[in-house]
């Protein structure tokens, strides 16, 4: 294949895709920008919204892309049941893995926030967030990657292609409105402020 | 590849990569920090923060996901020249001119709906092009320098180089969004 060829196949495989998560990311914007009190608020909630959405994204990303490997080894059934213990295993650890490194995260942040003599919030407040952040986003993000995987392998389709877009777009617009309900939830019980 | 299905081996191989990236995740947060004053001051430049930052890491990890299948299917060279390498060099730089102009327009127009803008439409516009394609040609460097740092060590590249170029390319987004930003507002 000339440059040319390989550059414009490569270019139409991408812009849907792109697209899609051009969407769901300015979606999520639209909810950071309507945060702008709680951020005001709380010092050191800003530095977490990097690392909170990359952990949504990597951490059901890599659901999505080991259920799709299971379906295709044949060691997964794309069927909802309480049973299957193999997707119990992964559920569990994805969420395991994703509320422990929340509130690392936020243990994190604050420390270096500290140590740079930054202002920051109370360690209680920014871990709560994260906490209940995480379990929130990570109970929605589960039931959309398992129902779509499941749903779009039975009809056909091959969920490598559509855990990959589903997570990117669902998973910005899901973990900032999950921060945003934390962030008000903590407030509203009068723990926040700095 | 074989892997046991269980929460402990799970675990294992995802937390300390988690941890890692985390850590290089924090790094973005500390430059968010230090431009929340001008953030909080023009919410449409908050509006582009998550997408930003998105982008970038999908406009990586897409290039990385196809250099990885060529280079698997011993189609790949790393010689400029290359056919494989170049195009899809060239794809990414197409799709970031593509796309970002949208998505500043985009960022301007929710926020004009939803409350008063304080920047122009075309300076927001300008922020998200420029943004977007600094970060693509900065995503083809990291890619190219994971993709021939993993084949030189001998790592199957899917494993190592797409969550690294992800989470590199998210802290590139935000420092090249705080450029674009230092430039034109």
């Amino acid at each position: 294949m000339t440059i040319r060829e390989v550059s414009v196949s490569a270019y139409r495989e991408a812009l849907p895709v792109l697209t899609l998560s051009a969407v769901g990311g300015l979606f999520a914007g639209v909810v950071l920008g309507g945060m702008e009190e709680e951020l005001r608020v709380i010092p050191g909630l800003l530095v977490l919204v990097p690392a909170l959405l990359a952990t949504r994204g990597n951490v059901y990303g890599s659901l999505g892309a080991r259920l799709g490997s299971g379906l295709h080894q044949g060691l997964v059934e794309p069927r909802f049941s309480v049973g299957d213990r193999r997707v119990n295993a992964a559920v569990a650890a994805a969420l395991a893995n994703g509320i422990l490194i929340s509130v690392l995260a936020a243990v994190m942040a604050y420390a270096l926030l500290s140590v740079l003599a930054r202002s920051v919030a109370p360690l209680s407040t920014l871990v709560a967030i994260a906490l209940i952040a995480g379990v929130l986003s990570g109970l929605l993000l589960t039931a959309a990657v398992v129902g779509v995987v499941f749903v779009g392998y039975r009809r056909g389709v091959n969920p490598d292609t559509l855990a990959g877009p589903v997570v990117t777009t669902t998973g910005d617009v899901v973990g900032i409105a999950t921060m945003l309900f934390a962030a008000r939830l903590v407030l509203s019980l009068g723990v926040g402020g700095a | 590849m074989p892997s046991a299905w269980t929460v402990r081996s799970i675990t294992r191989a995802m937390l300390p990569v988690l941890v890692v990236l985390t850590a290089i995740e924090l790094g973005s947060g500390l430059v968010l920090d230090t431009f929340e004053g001008t953030l909080l001051r023009y919410p449409s430049l908050l509006v582009l923060v998550p997408v930003t930052i998105g982008m970038a890491g999908n406009l990586g990890s897409i290039l990385a996901a196809r250099l990885s299948t060529a280079f698997h299917l011993g189609l790949l060279t790393f010689d400029p020249t290359d056919d494989q390498l170049a195009g899809n060099a060239v794809a990414t730089v197409g799709l970031a001119v593509t796309v970002f102009p949208f998505v500043g327009a985009g960022a301007w127009l929710l926020q004009w709906l939803l409350s008063e803008p304080a920047l122009a439409f075309g300076t927001v516009v300008l922020v998200a092009l420029t943004s977007g394609v600094a970060l693509a040609v900065l995503a083809v460097l990291v890619t190219l320098t994971a993709t021939y740092a993993a084949y030189h060590f001998e790592l199957d590249p899917d494993d190592v180089v797409i969550p690294v170029v992800t989470n590199v390319c998210d802290v590139l987004g935000v420092l090249v969004l705080f450029g674009a930003v230092r430039l034109f507002v």
